[in-house]
């Protein structure tokens, strides 16, 4: 299995408040496969994509990402798993400012120690990103930030992918766009796909669909 | 609703303490080295003024010999007799075992109303004052200084009377300074009675000299404290630089509050009002405490501050600080003036903001390589000044303006100095990491430029002043081996013993060298003369700058002078120019040596030609070639075979001991400066790194997200202030030998009147290296170590963060 | 007798001073003191007596320019002894001088004030030839060898916008006070030595910031010198010296103290014969109040001596006589009417 998640949960102490915002969630995903997360606002389905990224750790249950065991890995460990397996594509923040294009694209592959110069280029020209490589992030628009942070996902080569409404921040037309060829290139490499998502119309394009509500999936 | 809006601004404090603190502190230290510095030059002024007022001198006209030397007193009574109301005033040193004070003595009956201090005035026994041993006035701290002085009246304390100086009966005073019979100078009265005898009449070769404004110290002393001055405004620009970063991000920070309020109503006049009146409670806060701190500083520093105009000028200071008006309003006033010109382009941006501009937190932090290039442009044009001063300008007004025009030249011009230098190793870097690295220290730069700045002026004043004193150092022990060839130096108690002792001396020693000298003016100012005996001694040793081939010889046949390097400077002469002597006489200048350490003119000409113009001269000091290993016997003999005292000799060196003790102290004040400028510029570093590591999570999530563990970022960054701090320290060094020149070039010559060679210490840079390397890694090394400690959950809120 | 002489000497201005003599109410410790069995011998006893504490040559003049203004001089050397025994030399004399110069005219009054150590040749006092001076004033015998050397002088004194210079000539005997110039001041026993030249015709310049103004007139020379002082319970004094028209003179003075005011003075008829005045015998009421220097000062007086059948009128010539020195003091010519008229001097201390 590409993950594979079992009684995960996750309980976050907001001052006084205790909210437990997952509770026992189980989820498998397969390579190829593509996963929307939807659920209401505050449901925990960010948390659940960060935990499956090694961005945060779980209070219980266990998560497997490409076989790796997750519960008591260390820092080193985790980087070396969101560096070299997983791709994340965030709304926003996605970009790293201080770089220009064509080295943000290049950045993730270069860390995993995959450069593949011609392969980006080609990447580059199929997000449509061909005259862009030399300009700044804050240069470009919503939708075309995006596409470089998709690019460079895919430039890394990685087995899983997980976006986190990585077209909430978009208009409809060029969201759609986005998506397109996002769901394209994923096919193209194998992946798998986990993607949050609040909106059913874009949860009806993916290959199955999980609902999170009071702290698990249905 | 000014309360509430006042209310909804001041919240952003509480939630950002930090920004609360470093503006704080950043202003308050900035007003601690101005207010210190300011403190202590007002100590000094108010020494000086009090010395100036001594006896009224500052208010009242006075007859002075017109060859500088003393004259019988007889002159007072034939003066008062012929209707002229003078009192009269016998002044000199006293010296004993190494401890001096400057006599004043005085005449209680005649001396003019108001001039005597209330201390002095209103004491009782009249009869304990004018009759052996007398009373002498000092200030406490004076009395307290001179508690074990033998051979002086008792002392009574007074307060009002100068530091330094004892007031006494002048009867009593002419036993302590072996001036029996003379008076040094005559007061005039204001108010002078109608039908007075024509004064050439009664006393020729008095003149009628104006009251002195300010005392003679304080002239000399001008340009140390100008120094300081400098010194004190340096810091403050650099603690300016703080508050000018804190106060625009706090502005920037606070733009979704000002658009809020706005939209709800507030006008913006009342915004901008409260805004500025934020600042100015802010500055009035940080001010205090600056205040407060300064009075610290200025505490500690002052003991050395006074050590050094007394060893440097003689000039004595009160130890004691006080906290006068002129500093700690004057301290408030900058610290005021300085928040308002460190926000005046925030407040300047609000008010031409469109309502609803967004806010940029990255955006302010972020300056366009347009910025850098008008900066560059800037520092150009201060350079251009800079080499206006140097090349046009003369005096050390001219001399602070090179020097200040240097240091902001270069300060402007680091940025983009800094920005192509990163710029250069972003594009050789072959690895993805190190061109993040580069590129993300870069895109910090504008950030971080203003801290870097104040960097490069601290490190390159250090740089400077550090060349300077060394080099002086270096050179002023050369010169001392030359200047004190002599292996003892003695002084009889007599006149009468100076003879005996010249017969018991002669069969024993080498040599025996005259030193007899008088004081007088020479081209306008007060000079020393001094007669030298023909004696290869001098011909082999003197440090000669420039001379007559047989000036030695011409010296001995009365038929030339040679004069000290300020001297020579101060007035422009060439050799064979006429130098006039007190009394009248004129010799042409045969040579000029250097004489560093001395404020004064001085003009040494034979000692027969000496006697012949000055026979009343003292004549109990000699100095001794002989053997340097017989000098412990010959002392030993003096004391139990002639019966001189052992404080009235002292060796070659003890004395060289004693002129690099005061040559030490003369520059501690500056080192402590220099160390104080250090740690403001390191706290300046180390407010603009924590403010931006506020702001930079942004920046660094998509980077750990992207698999890098938070230690490897914590490293990065403690790694770029680090290089960032070496890089800075690469380009003061350039700055700070420009700057060394120049104050040893420039400013010394104009300051003291002489020029010293410029030696290079490169071991000490690499001391400074390491320091700025210390600096930049403790300034980082909290917001690092944060950053290592950062919550992921903190890191990933970036993500879902809608700002 | 110049009694504020003695209170102005202990309250010598310049601060550091006054410790010499204080302690001057109790004691005379060390001093010389006056003794009822001298007989006073001149020139000798006109110089200085510098084993007293305290000592006083004291003229004052009423003048009167071509014009018929009146004018008044007043010329003042005091000497103190700071130390008993006369010891010291050069800037360590123990002996301190002090001179007071008035001149007042009927617009106005002018004074100066000099303080100076002996010893140095700032002041002093010579018997023969007779000189006495402070700074640049000087009041200095001119008469003939073998005649005394008071029967003529010259007097001058400077202040910032005043001096003068005149010549005295007397034309009668000294006048000795007490018994034979032996003073008694109190019946505790305080006395001094005390005599007088109050016979002196004046000629003269007086140089003033209109001009200068000769002058002729009478003048009254004191000399007085002593080691003790008077009784501590006396606020002041009202003193005058009056030369009438007949030619007699009268000297007066009333200690204003506790309990009761003690008035007493001589009698000097015109050819020198000296009565000396018992207590009560003369009496001296205030009659007109001025305005001064921020005091309430009497400046006309009714003087009564029913043995002489004197009933007389003063009356200041000029109110403003104020003496505005370190220790300040109404000092002035006067105008004698009534019974008897003539010209005179009053003085006045302790109105606060």
């Amino acid at each position: 299995m590409l993950l594979s998640l079992t009684g995960v949960c996750k309980t976050y102490d907001s001052g006084a408040a205790r909210v437990d915002v997952l509770r026992g969630i189980d989820l498998v995903l397969a390579p190829g496969e593509t996963v929307a997360l939807t659920g209401e606002s505050g449901s925990g389905k960010s948390t659940l994509l960060h935990l499956c990224a090694g961005l945060d750790r779980a209070d219980g249950g266990r998560i497997e990402v490409a076989g790796r065991d997750l519960s008591g890995a260390d820092d080193a460990t985790m980087a070396a798993l969101r560096r070299d397996r997983v791709g994340l594509v965030f709304q926003q923040f996605n970009l790293i400012p201080s770089l220009d294009v064509g080295a943000n694209l290049a950045f993730q592959a270069r860390l995993a120690g995959r450069d593949e110069p011609a392969r980006i280029a080609t990447l580059a020209d199929r997000l449509g990103l061909g005259g862009l490589t030399g300009r700044y992030p804050e240069q470009l628009s919503g939708g075309q930030q995006q596409r470089v942070a998709i690019g460079r996902t895919l430039a890394a080569r990685p087995a899983l992918i997980l976006a986190d409404e990585p077209t909430g921040n978009l208009d409809e037309a060029t969201g759609d766009a986005v998506l397109d060829l996002m769901l394209e290139l994923v096919a193209e490499a194998g992946a798998g796909l986990l993607m949050v998502t609040h909106s059913p119309r874009l949860a009806a394009r993916l290959s199955r669909r999980v609902h999170l509500s009071g702290g698990r999936l249905a | 609703m000014r309360r509430t809006a006042l209310s909804a601004l001041l919240s952003h404090w509480r939630r950002h303490p930090l920004q609360l603190a470093s503006l704080l502190l950043g202003l308050a230290l900035a007003t601690a080295l101005w207010s210190g510095v300011q403190a202590i030059n007002a100590e000094a002024r108010a020494s000086y003024d009090r010395a100036a007022q001594v006896l009224g001198q500052d208010r009242l006209e006075s007859l002075v010999p017109a060859d500088g030397q003393r004259v019988p007193d007889a002159m007072f009574a034939a003066l008062r007799r012929g209707g002229w109301l003078v009192s009269p005033l016998v002044e000199g040193r006293w010296f004993r075992a190494g401890q001096s004070v400057q006599i004043y003595g005085i005449d209680p009956f005649t001396a003019p109303a108001d001039s005597l201090p209330p201390a002095v005035a209103e004491t009782g026994g009249i009869m304990d004052f004018i009759t052996p041993p007398g009373r002498a006035f000092a200030a406490p701290e004076t009395v307290a200084d001179l508690q074990d002085a033998e051979g002086l009246p008792p002392l009574v304390a007074a307060e009002g009377v100068a530091p330094g100086m004892l007031i006494m009966d002048i009867g009593i005073a002419q036993t302590l300074l072996r001036a029996d019979g003379q008076v040094s100078r005559f007061l005039l009265a204001p108010d002078q009675p109608m039908g007075r005898t024509p004064l050439e009449q009664i006393v020729p070769g008095l003149e009628r000299h104006t009251p002195q404004e300010t005392a003679d110290v304080a002239e000399l002393t001008g340009s140390f404290h100008l120094n300081l001055t400098a010194f004190g405004f340096l810091s403050f620009a650099v603690g300016l630089f703080i508050v000018h970063s804190a106060i625009g991000l706090a502005f920037e920070q606070r733009r979704p509050m000002f658009r809020t309020l706005r939209a709800l109503g507030l006008p913006l006049k009342t915004l901008v009002g409260l805004l500025a009146a934020e600042v100015m409670l802010l500055a009035l806060i940080a001010g205090l405490v600056g205040i407060a701190l300064g009075y610290v500083i200025a505490a500690a520093l002052l003991p050395d501050v006074a050590a050094t105009l007394r060893g440097l000028y003689g000039a004595t200071l009160s130890g004691s600080l006080s906290l006068r008006p002129e500093w700690w309003l004057g301290g408030l006033a900058i610290a005021l003036l300085g928040a308002g010109v460190a926000a005046a382009q925030s407040l300047w941006r609000l008010w031409r903001l469109p309502l609803l501009a967004p806010a940029q937190p990255r955006a302010w932090a972020r300056a366009s390589a347009r910025g850098f290039a008008l900066l560059a442009a800037v520092a150009a044009g201060l350079a251009g000044v800079a080499v206006i001063a140097g090349v046009y300008g003369t005096g050390i007004v001219a001399g602070f303006v090179l020097l200040g025009a240097l240091l902001l030249s270069a300060a402007l011009a680091l940025p983009g100095a800094l920005a192509l230098a990163l710029a250069g190793a972003e594009r050789f870097s072959r690895r993805v990491l190190p061109q993040w690295f580069w590129a993300d220290t870069r895109q910090q730069l504008p950030g971080l430029s203003l801290a870097l700045m104040a960097l490069l002026l601290a490190l390159s004043a250090n740089i400077g002043v550090g060349t300077m004193v060394a080099s002086f150092r270096l050179t002023f022990t050369e010169w001392l081996d030359q200047r004190l060839p002599s292996e003892l130096y003695v002084t009889a108690r007599t006149e009468e013993e100076a003879l005996r002792l010249r017969a018991w001396l002669e069969p024993r020693v080498d040599a025996l060298l005259p030193i007899w000298r008088v004081e007088g003016p020479v081209l306008g100012q007060t000079a020393e003369i001094y007669g030298v005996a023909d004696h290869r001694t001098y011909a082999d040793n003197w440090p000669m700058l420039l001379a007559e081939p047989d000036v030695w010889q011409r010296l001995a046949r009365a038929e030339g002078a040679i004069v000290n390097e300020q001297l020579w400077r101060r007035e422009t002469l060439a050799l064979g120019d006429p130098v006039p002597l007190p009394g009248g006489a004129v010799r042409p200048l045969v040579g000029v040596y250097s004489d560093y350490g001395n404020p004064r003119g001085q003009v040494i000409i034979g000692v027969a030609d000496l006697v012949a113009q000055f026979p009343e001269l003292d004549r109990r000091r000699y100095a001794i070639r002989t053997d340097p290993g017989a000098v412990a016997d010959l002392r030993e003999a003096l004391v139990q075979d002639f019966g001189l005292p052992a404080d009235n000799m002292i060796d070659q060196g003890m004395v060289k001991e004693i002129s690099l003790t005061v040559f030490e102290r003369t520059f501690a004040v500056t080192a402590a400066l220099n160390v104080l400028t250090m740690g403001v510029a390191g706290f300046a570093m180390f407010t603009s790194l924590l403010t931006l590591s506020t702001m930079r999570l942004p920046q660094l999530a998509p980077v750990w997200a992207l698999g890098l563990t938070r230690a490897a970022l914590a490293r990065l960054e403690l790694l770029r202030a680090m290089l960032l701090a070496a890089l800075t320290m690469v380009l003061a060094i350039p700055v700070g030998l420009l700057l060394a020149w120049v104050l040893l070039a420039v400013v010394n010559v104009a300051a003291f009147g002489w020029r010293l060679p410029m030696h290079v210490f490169p071991a000490d840079w690499l001391w400074l290296a390491a320091l700025a390397l210390a600096a930049g890694g403790l300034a980082a090394a909290w917001p690092a170590w944060r950053l290592a400690r950062i919550e992921p959950a903190t890191l990933v809120k970036v993500f879902a963060d809608e700002r | 007798m110049n009694v504020k002489a003695l209170i102005l000497a202990a309250l010598l201005p310049l601060p550091a001073l006054a410790q010499g003599f204080a302690g001057l109410g109790q004691t005379a410790d060390g001093y010389a003191l006056p003794d009822p069995g001298r007989v006073l011998e001149f020139p000798h006893d006109h110089g200085a007596h510098p084993e007293f504490r305290i000592e006083w040559w004291y003229l004052t003049a009423n003048l009167a320019g071509a014009d018929g203004r009146d004018y008044g001089v007043q010329w003042t050397l005091f000497r103190n002894a700071l130390a008993p025994g006369n010891v010291g030399q050069g800037w360590q004399t123990a002996q301190a001088w002090m001179g007071h110069a008035g001149l007042t005219t009927p617009g106005g009054h002018f004074h100066a004030e000099r303080l100076g150590r002996g010893g140095t040749g700032q002041a002093g006092v010579t018997p023969a030839p007779f000189a006495a001076w402070i700074d640049d004033w000087r009041m200095e015998s001119t008469a003939p060898p073998d005649t005394d050397p008071y029967s003529a002088l010259a007097l001058t004194a400077s202040g910032p916008d005043f001096a003068y210079d005149l010549a005295l000539v007397a034309h009668g005997p000294l006048v000795l006070h007490g018994a034979a110039g032996f003073s008694v001041k109190s019946e505790e026993g305080q006395a001094s030595h005390y005599y007088s030249q109050p016979f002196y015709r004046v000629t003269g310049t007086l140089s003033l910031p209109d001009g200068p103004v000769e002058v002729t007139g009478q003048a009254w020379l004191d000399r007085e010198w002593s080691s003790q002082p008077l009784t501590e319970n006396q606020e002041g004094w009202d003193w005058v010296s009056l030369h009438l028209d007949d030619g007699a003179k009268l000297m007066g003075y009333r200690m204003r103290g506790e309990p009761d005011d003690y008035t007493v003075g001589t009698w000097i008829a015109a050819d020198g014969t000296a009565t000396p005045l018992p207590e009560g015998a003369l009496t001296m009421t205030p009659i007109r109040r001025a305005d001064v220097a921020g005091r309430e000062v009497p400046v006309g007086w009714r003087l009564i001596l029913p043995d002489r059948d004197l009933d007389i009128e003063v009356q200041a010539l000029q109110d403003a006589s104020w003496m505005a020195t370190m220790i300040p003091y109404w000092e002035g010519p006067v105008r004698v009417t009534g019974s008897h008229s003539g010209r005179g001097y009053l003085e006045m201390t302790g109105y606060e």
